[in-house]
This record gives structure tokens, C-alpha cells and sequence, in this order.
């Protein structure tokens, strides 16, 4: 039994950033890279069906991205993951969640996971497209914003919760092999272990390019995606009145914002 | 690609037309071009009249033996649509039951596809949609070159619900035959159990992950029972377990729709938190970090750390 977790390393911006000169991006200088928050979740997910199932449950961690990414992935083996697979060329620069997924797809066809976890969406650029861009050019059932999971390693289903809106989730019945988007709060994500981490030096990240995939240059990159960045730009500024001075003197504002209220 | 056919996919569920349909409608108004809406669900005629509001060309039905969301019906249904409307653009609404099918889809047909946008218009013939960037932080203007069809997933509360009455063409569209995977249950309500109905407070002191650990929460709950104000929270404190679940605001918690005055503390304002807040009039969010995006939807904002002007109010208050 195995089940493949899809990660992605996401940026977050530095305090003060600035746009690239060709107006798609921002400076890579000023982007702070990390394990994106919900794939602690889904990789979490992983490790309890992995830890709760008498027999041997493999969990590989797969990222599409350069050798930065690495040290994500090396995140993901620190907390118990077995193995991890890298996927880089340079022409994957600038691919969109279809294109990572059509990647993604094919390391699933050659791993053939009995599950493929992925989050439901990325903090940093929120597409919420990877995970069931995968499950439809894998034709593999699939559920979105899954909040619990009940499955039995080597069954044939599973038994989960999607989040709705509003407070409100529904129970749903799905055939696996599955693919599932998973949503924060689904369980309490570990922290690695110091062994975990002195273990993770010595588990294999495996480096796939697109001759392995048996993909062609022309089928990923920006050309190949769905979408295309014309131009990025800080919107202008909110309409917030600034409370300024000491914290008493802003405290006293605040204090009265609320008297009025209440008076009103 | 000019100005051209509009579909809009409405979303109901448990019988109900959910409201951000007519909201896609009004969008798709915006945006300019002749629209077609259709809804797909068991008893969608029941649903013709409620879509049949100004601005609206053309409504097909698409009767489905399920009555409840599956991603593969909705799919094959979407996909049929598009075969038969021949639109330009697809707007569907960017919500927990798109997020099941919509990437898949686009996949599938090749089209161009941009997720929970915002802004779309016409530049110069082109197809220009807005979204956000690096949590909110910048927006992202992208276009689809030599793509026929486009599918937008368009974020909630952007439009008002579209209005007026209007005599669209009514037909219907039979489902394709579509072999489904998974089989959706019982829907489970969040419920608050003898605690307070969040939906119902007029006056809502919230606190997100600035508030760093449990042992901080009990500060601010004397604070708001102080002020006379309802304790919520943002997402990760529910997560944590710091609060029960039934007191988070946002899409996936409940939406403070009596709410008069919101003090936001600590809460940077992800987009599926103002889902919850952001029509309130009066809000005030503290927070460290100036560029916070709650600053862009609150009405007065204080950069400063949360303790301290909490004690500061606290001493003001007693």
C-alpha cells in the first residue's frame, strides 16, 4: 500500500518587496520559501494511515520545482515521510496548476499510489486547480476540501468529509484509488523529531526530469498553460483611517469607537 | 476573442439556489455579452424563476437523477454546456463545489482557466481576468491567448446579486451518461451546542493567530466580556481547538451577518475570513503588520501589538 502526498514549497513576500522589471513577478530576492501550511496537513494524514495500518504503508512526498525545493521535501522526510521524488527542467518555469499537474500525473502513472493526497490550495498563489487537475487526467475518483478520512489500508473505498461553506460538511462514499484535496484543521500536524530529522538526511530525494516522464519540452511552461501572467501589481491601497499615536492615546479612540456603538 | 456568449453554471444545493448564482449572473452582466445561466440538479425547473432576473438571455436546464453535487455529473454537465452554448467565457462560482470539478474540467477541454478571480474585462478584444498574488498581496492580471473557451471561477461577494425580471428562453439539456465514483451522504451542521449563535451579535471582538498561544486567549475573552462584545476567531484558533468551532467567522465558519462593530485583533484577513466580516460596517483591525490586508477592508486600523493595546482598552474600559 502506498500513498503519494503532492507538495509544493510557496513563496511568501518579505516586508518590503518589489515587482521584477518585466512587471510578471516579484524579485525572487524578496520571497521567503517554505513547506506550504496545507500539505502539513495532508502529509499528516498520510503518516496516520501509515502509523494505524498493521502492514506496510509506503508514503512518498512528490514537488514539482527547483533544487530549493529540496530543503521542503527534506521537511516532509524529517516528519516520517519514506521517500521523497523531485521534478525539474527549466522549461517548467513559469507552468500553471494544470501543467504541474500533468507532471505530477505522470509520476503517479509510474508509482501507482493506492491514494494521492494533495492540499487544497497554496497560501501563497491559491489556485485550488493542482489536485483535481490531477484526478481528471488520471480519470481517478475524486473529493475536494476534505476534512476527515476514514480508510482502511487495501480497501477498495473511503469514507470522508468534504467542508462545505457556513459551518456546515457533508459524508461522502468514494471508490479508491482516489484522489483527495485536503483541507486545514483535518488533524494536528507533528513537529519532526531531532531523530526525524538526523533520519531524513539519509532518505533519498530521487531527481525526475522530462525525459523520464516521457514528456515534452513544448507540453509545460508558460506556452503550455492555461493561463497567462500579463502583469502583477501591489493594488492600491486599503481605505483603513490610521489611528495614530501612543497605545493609550490609540486605545482611548478605540474606546470611544466603541461607546459610540453601543450608545448608537 | 471579442465580446461573446456567457455561460453562468448557478449552484444549488438541498433544493435551495445558492445566492451566489445571482452574483455570477451580475458579473457576467459586467463583463457584457448575451448570457446563458443554467443549473444542473433533480427538480431544476423549480429553480427557472429565481434565475430569471434582468440581464438574463437563456436558461437550460439539466434535469440529473442526483440530486446532490457530484463532481463527475457536474463535470459531464458543464461539459455538454459548453458543447451546445459555444460560449467564450464560463463563469462558475468560486466555491467548495467547483473546487471538486473545475480543474478537472478545464484539463479535460483544454480551456483556459483561472481560479477565484475577481476582475474580468474586455482589453483591446482580449480576455483580462484579475486574481491575487502571494497571499492577496499583489493582484495578478492574466489573459489566455488562443484559447476559444474560458472558465473562470469567480470569487463570492464581489457582485451585488443581479435584480429585475426578465422572460429568458427556457429549454433543457439531457445529462450526458456519466459513470460516478463516489456517493455523497448526509450533510452535518456545524452546531453551537449551548453555546452563543455568533450570526446573531451585533458587536464581535475576533482574534487570529497574533494572539500566538492558547494561554492568551482567556486575556481577550475577559476583554470582550468587558466591552460587551462576542469572542470569535479566525480559522487557526478553531484548528488549534483554542475556541470551539462554532465561534470562527469566515466561509467555512459562519458569516457575522448582524454584526455592527468587528474589532479585529491579530487577524491578518486571508480572503475566506472577510468572506465572514468584511460587509460589517464598522471594523477595526490591530495588527503588527502594516501591510496586513484586514487594513484594506477595515475602517480604522492600529499597527501595534495586540497585548499591548488590549490592556491599554482594558484599562480604558474598566
Amino acid at each position: 500500500m502506498k500513498i503519494l502526498v503532492a507538495v509544493k514549497q510557496v513563496a511568501a513576500l518579505d516586508e518590503d518587496f518589489e515587482i521584477r522589471a518585466d512587471g510578471l513577478d516579484v524579485e525572487e530576492d524578496f520571497l521567503l520559501f517554505d513547506l506550504n501550511e496545507w500539505d502539513d496537513y495532508s502529509l499528516e494524514e498520510a503518516m496516520k494511515i501509515k502509523e494505524a495500518s498493521s502492514s506496510e504503508v509506503e508514503v512518498v512526498v512528490v514537488s514539482v520545482g527547483p533544487e530549493r525545493v529540496d530543503e521542503s521535501l527534506r521537511k516532509c522526510l524529517a516528519k516520517g515521510a519514506d521517500r521523497a521524488i523531485r521534478v525539474w527542467d527549466d522549461a517548467v518555469e513559469g507552468s500553471d496548476p494544470v501543467v504541474i499537474g500533468k507532471l505530477l500525473t505522470a509520476v503517479i502513472k509510474k508509482e501507482a499510489p493506492d491514494l494521492v493526497f494533495a492540499g487544497v490550495q497554496s497560501s501563497d498563489h491559491a489556485y485550488a486547480a493542482t489536485g483535481i487537475s490531477i484526478a481528471g487526467q488520471l480519470g481517478w475518483p475524486h473529493a475536494a476540501v476534505v476534512n476527515a478520512l476514514e480508510y482502511t489500508p487495501g480497501a477498495n473505498k473511503a469514507g470522508l468529509k468534504r467542508e462545505l461553506e457556513g459551518g456546515v460538511s457533508q459524508a461522502v462514499d468514494i471508490q479508491c484509488p482516489a484522489v483527495l484535496t485536503i483541507q486545514l484543521g483535518i488533524n494536528t500536524p507533528r513537529y519532526a523529531s531531532l531523530r526525524g530529522i538526523k533520519q531524513a538526511a539519509a532518505k533519498p530525494i530521487d531527481l525526475l526530469g522530462l525525459a523520464d516522464l516521457g514528456i515534452a519540452a513544448d507540453s509545460v511552461g508558460a506556452g503550455a498553460s492555461l493561463s497567462r501572467v500579463r502583469r502583477m501589481y501591489i493594488p492600491p491601497k486599503g481605505r483603513a483611517e490610521m489611528i495614530e499615536g501612543s497605545a493609550q492615546e490609540q486605545a482611548a479612540r478605540l474606546a470611544e469607537i466603541i461607546r459610540e456603538f453601543k450608545g448608537a | 476573442m471579442t465580446m461573446s456568449k456567457i455561460l453562468v453554471v448557478a449552484e444549488q444545493r438541498r433544493g435551495e439556489l445558492r445566492p451566489v448564482s445571482l452574483e455570477l449572473i451580475a458579473a457576467a452582466q459586467a463583463l457584457g455579452g448575451s448570457v446563458t445561466v443554467a443549473i444542473v440538479g433533480a427538480h431544476v425547473d423549480a429553480f427557472v424563476p429565481a434565475l430569471s432576473v434582468a440581464g438574463v438571455d437563456e436558461i437550460i436546464t439539466v434535469p440529473s437523477p442526483f440530486a446532490e453535487f457530484n463532481p463527475e455529473v457536474q463535470q459531464a454537465a458543464v461539459s455538454a454546456l459548453i458543447d451546445r452554448v459555444q460560449p467564450g467565457v464560463v463563469l462558475l462560482a468560486h466555491t467548495v463545489d467547483t473546487l471538486a470539478y473545475a480543474a478537472a474540467l478545464a484539463s479535460a477541454g483544454n480551456y483556459g482557466f483561472a481560479t477565484d478571480v475577481f476582475k474580468a474585462e474586455y482589453d483591446a478584444g482580449e480576455l483580462v481576468a484579475t486574481r491575487g498574488g502571494y497571499s492577496q498581496k499583489v493582484n495578478v492580471e492574466v489573459d489566455f491567448p488562443g484559447k476559444a473557451v474560458v472558465v473562470l471561477t469567480f470569487r463570492a461577494a464581489v457582485f451585488k446579486p443581479a435584480e429585475g425580471s426578465a422572460s429568458p428562453a427556457v429549454s433543457s439539456l439531457a445529462l450526458p451518461a456519466v459513470a460516478t465514483t463516489s456517493t455523497p451522504g448526509d450533510y452535518i451542521e456545524l452546531s453551537s451546542g449551548n453555546d452563543i449563535d455568533i450570526t446573531t451579535s451585533e458587536f464581535i471582538l475576533s482574534v487570529g493567530r497574533g494572539v500566538g498561544e492558547e494561554a492568551n486567549i482567556q486575556q481577550f475573552r475577559e476583554l470582550a466580556d468587558l466591552a460587551g462584545a462576542t469572542l470569535c476567531c479566525s480559522r487557526p484558533i478553531a484548528d488549534s481547538g483554542w475556541l470551539p468551532k462554532s465561534r470562527q467567522v469566515g466561509q467555512s465558519g459562519k458569516v457575522a451577518s448582524s454584526c455592527g462593530l468587528y474589532l479585529a485583533l491579530g487577524i491578518s484577513g486571508a480572503i475566506q475570513h472577510l468572506a465572514g466580516m468584511k460587509h460589517v460596517s464598522t471594523i477595526v483591525a490591530v495588527n503588527t503588520d502594516p501591510e496586513a490586508s484586514i487594513f484594506s477592508v477595515a475602517k480604522y486600523g492600529i499597527v501595534g501589538d495586540i497585548f499591548e493595546i488590549g490592556e491599554a482598552l482594558r484599562e480604558q474600559l474598566a
